[in-house]
């Protein structure tokens, strides 16, 4: 199952349907909900954390919490 | 004042919710805190049509009404308490056009509470160059409300937001949601035990955690049945809530808000691109900090050597015209003197708060938060660490306040606990003073000695700082499960207003809150200084007097007149003074010279009797094994209210009338120990900078983690960690180098 932390450079993907409560509310509330899409801008250095445009809301999270998001990978754009 | 309508500042962070407080509100604002918490609490007032005034309540930032830190319970505890004075008549919620519909999330939460709600959409500038069109009108009707757009950087639509305000009473308190659809069967039940209750507020009291007014108590408790029965079914709960709500966001945006995204120009891709860039982003910020170091501890200089010479010449000018005595005495040498100490670091905290401030405002501060995570954790520490570990160089009273935007409360401890071990201003002028006193001058790879031991001694406190939060990661057992998440806004440039009104506000609390101690203590010194019980403090004149008739000046008192004949005749031998007319004036400075040293003598002899005198004396035994004497005792002990007050001690112990730095540094040059030998040496000076270095010398910080943590337990630790701590390393210091 891809999450998105396995998005890469400028990948987007769709935010599935959790069945799962383990998502902080707070992210929730920034726009993470089943059908939003995250695009990856950014990683930092040592690969962690992660800095996404998740519809619309441009935010950094850690790794951790990016491997509890599951989503479908949409679009491959090229990779630098 | 029947006729002032209260109102209060709702938003999301990075709306420009506190442009739009200024636009309101002008210099008619006063900053505070809340009672017993120390988040800060704006207010002002505001002038509106008609000579209706209206009391501006500037909220925390807030996602929601669902807490999770202090600064946001905050909110929704006065948004349920009716019986606050502060309860707004009319909340006013800021939102971002860009962010629309995640601001909208909060504005429906607090529409829900029956509150009349204004939307206010800020940045309504930005609208044209993202391709946003807005239907307000139809969004007006939708959302049951009114609408102002507003652009606090072109100044436009705040006379809108004022109309609105006064004619808060047209405006609709119905709510949006109904709570039912959360969960009915829930809500059924929740019902049918308090049939009296408002849904909305109910189902908030249970799921957050907020104080009340004791007559909600007993709702509460019966509440808590609710809440402690399924804390999993109440988050799968809030979590249908926030669905709900955005599904009834997207159907309104959908027919009044269009972006169009072929227009739209992002600055923030294309600068994101350096400013976070593996190897750029660290050059970048790199280069910035040594810019802010530089303003600290160079450019600051100017100003505050301008300060400390007006300070000196107020001082004299007190001395020369007040008629002598007690009360003159006090206002030179304790209060002008005091006030002086403290006013010396404004130039230093304003250039601290202007470069936070600037970064902060241009969003820049958030990418430094990205870049410096992933190299922070290790220690336990955040990215959000970083902040509070800049701020700590100039003082750590800001740094721990700022800690409260980390949401893991175990790197918000450790990185409270830590902070005062960076190098904060007070510790400065400490090492500024000893460095000239000890270390030689001379230089290495063009670099002197003496600008080397400065950037050692930040690098020192620096390292221990991290490394305490090291052993603090492995120590303290707190599970603590949320989480790190920054949001990262657009660049904006800082809005000068904005920043004018950061440096000012910050400094003035600064100044005040330290000030105040720092006063205070000066005073107290110069109390127990100048008085004395003994029968030898009474008599001092006569004793020493008599003494120097049989004996003769003391060693020092020699030292002290030959060396100073000796710097004079070669400055006049360089000038080509002829050897009679030499001879005529030495005689005539070392005439003068003994009366001084007679008079110092005096002085010493009294000071050593006074009540601080015994009180050092006392004390001494402690402080021998660190190579200090009984004065250097006095100065470290009375430090521990705050460092700063060191050389100001020192000052007033060899009263030495001003605090100019030259004076107190010859003074402290002469200074002997036992054998004869200089008491200021390399072994006692970096005994004494480790000291410092180390050394938890600060009431008032104490105060603010006491305050900050809730609890005695964290700052006593720190306390007695750092100060043993600080002991050990100068003992280790001091017996290895002499």
């Amino acid at each position: 199952m891809a999450t998105v932390a396995d998005l890469r450079y400028g990948q987007k993907g769709i935010i599935k349907d959790f069945t799962e409560h383990i998502l902080p509310i707070k992210l929730l509330e920034l726009g993470c909900l089943p059908g939003n899409s995250v695009e990856l801008l950014q990683i930092a250095p040592l690969n962690d954390p992660i800095y996404i445009n998740l519809s619309g809301s441009h935010l950094a999270i850690r790794r951790s919490l990016a491997e509890l998001i599951e989503l479908e990978i949409i679009e491959e754009t090229q990779a630098k | 004042m029947s006729k002032n309508i209260n109102v209060a500042l709702i938003g999301n962070p990075n709306t420009g919710k506190t442009s739009v407080f200024n636009q309101l509100t002008g210099l008619k604002q006063k900053v505070g805190n809340y009672p017993g918490i120390t988040v800060e609490k704006k207010e002002g007032i505001c002038k509106l049509p008609r000579g209706v005034k209206a009391h501006i309540l500037d909220l925390p930032g807030t996602y929601s009404l669902n807490t999770t830190s202090l600064d946001e319970s905050l909110v929704v505890e006065l948004l349920l308490n009716k019986n606050d004075k502060d309860y707004p008549d009319v909340a006013v919620v800021i939102s971002d056009v860009e962010n629309l519909k995640r601001n909208l999330l909060l504005f429906t939460q607090i529409k829900d509470l029956k509150i009349p709600t204004i939307l206010v959409v800020n940045m309504a500038d930005r609208m044209d160059r993202k391709g946003i069109s807005l239907d307000v009108g139809a969004m007006e009707k939708k959302l049951d409300t009114k609408i102002a757009l507003v652009s606090t950087r072109k100044n436009t639509g705040i006379d809108h937001i004022k109309e609105l305000i006064a004619d808060y009473k047209s405006i609709s308190s119905k709510p949006i949601l109904d709570p039912t659809r959360i969960s009915p069967e829930y809500f059924d039940r929740l019902k049918k035990t308090f049939p009296q209750e408002d849904l909305y507020k109910l189902w908030l009291v249970i799921t957050q955690d907020v104080n009340f007014m004791p007559i909600e108590k007993k709702r509460i408790q019966d509440a808590t049945d609710f809440s402690t029965k399924s804390k999993d079914e109440l988050k799968k709960l809030q979590h249908k809530e926030t669905v709900l709500r955005y599904q009834l966001i997207n159907n309104i945006l959908k027919e009044t808000y269009k972006v169009d995204f072929m227009a739209a120009k992002g600055l923030r891709a294309s600068l994101d691109k350096i400013l976070t860039h593996k190897v750029f982003g660290y050059l970048i910020f790199f280069v910035i900090l040594l810019t802010i170091f530089q303003a600290i501890f160079d450019w600051s200089g100017y100003p505050m050597d301008f300060i400390d010479e007006q300070f000196a010449m107020a001082a004299e000018w007190v001395k020369n015209t007040l008629p002598p005595g007690v009360f003159t005495d006090l206002l030179a040498e304790g209060i002008i003197a005091g006030i002086g100490g403290i006013v010396i670091f404004i130039p230093q905290i304003a250039f601290l708060f202007l470069f936070i401030s600037l970064l902060e405002e241009s969003g820049y501060m958030s990418r430094v938060v990205f870049l410096m995570d992933r190299l922070m954790r290790p220690f336990g520490l955040s990215g959000k660490s970083v902040v509070p570990l800049i701020s700590g160089n100039a003082c750590a009273i800001p740094a721990i306040m700022a800690t409260r935007t980390i949401e893991n409360w175990k790197e918000r401890l450790i990185t409270i606990l830590v902070t005062p071990f960076t190098t904060c201003s007070a510790r400065l002028p400490v090492y500024l003073i000893l460095i000239a006193l000890v270390i030689p001058e001379g230089s290495v790879l063009g670099l002197s000695y003496q600008a080397l031991t400065l950037m050692l001694l930040y690098l020192i406190g620096f390292g221990m700082a991290l490394l305490s939060a090291m052993v603090l990661n492995k120590i303290l057992k707190i599970k603590s499960r949320s989480v790190f998440m920054v949001e990262m806004p657009t660049y904006r440039l800082p809005l000068v207003k904005n920043v004018v009104y950061t440096v000012i506000e910050k400094t003035k609390s600064f100044v005040l809150g330290a000030g105040k101690i720092i006063l205070a203590i000066s005073i107290v010194l110069w109390f127990l200084g100048s008085n004395g019980y003994s029968e030898d403090f009474q008599d001092a004149d006569r004793i020493v007097t008599e003494r120097i008739e049989n004996e003769g000046l003391s060693t020092y008192s020699k030292n002290y007149i030959q060396n100073n004949v000796a710097s004079y005749r070669e400055s006049a031998e360089a000038e080509g003074l002829a050897p009679n007319a030499l001879q005529d004036s030495i005689e005539v400075l070392t005439q003068e010279l003994s009366e001084r040293a007679v008079a110092q003598e005096i002085a010493s002899y009294k000071l050593e009797h006074s009540y601080i005198g015994q009180a050092g004396k006392a004390f001494e035994p402690l402080v021998k094994p660190l190579g200090y004497d009984w004065k250097i005792g006095i100065a470290v002990l009375t430090s521990f209210a705050a460092r700063e007050v060191f050389v100001g001690t020192l000052a007033t112990i060899y009263s030495v009338g001003s605090d100019e730095e030259e004076t107190i540094k010859n003074r402290m040059a002469a200074e002997l120990d036992d054998d004869g030998n200089p008491l200021f040496n390399l072994a006692s000076g970096i005994s004494l900078m480790l000291f410092y270095a180390f050394a938890m010398q600060c009431m008032s910080t104490l105060a603010i983690v006491k305050r900050e943590t809730n609890s005695w337990k964290w700052p006593m630790l720190q306390l007695g960690f750092m100060s043993v701590f600080a002991y050990i390393i100068a003992l280790i210091a001091y017996q290895i180098l002499i």
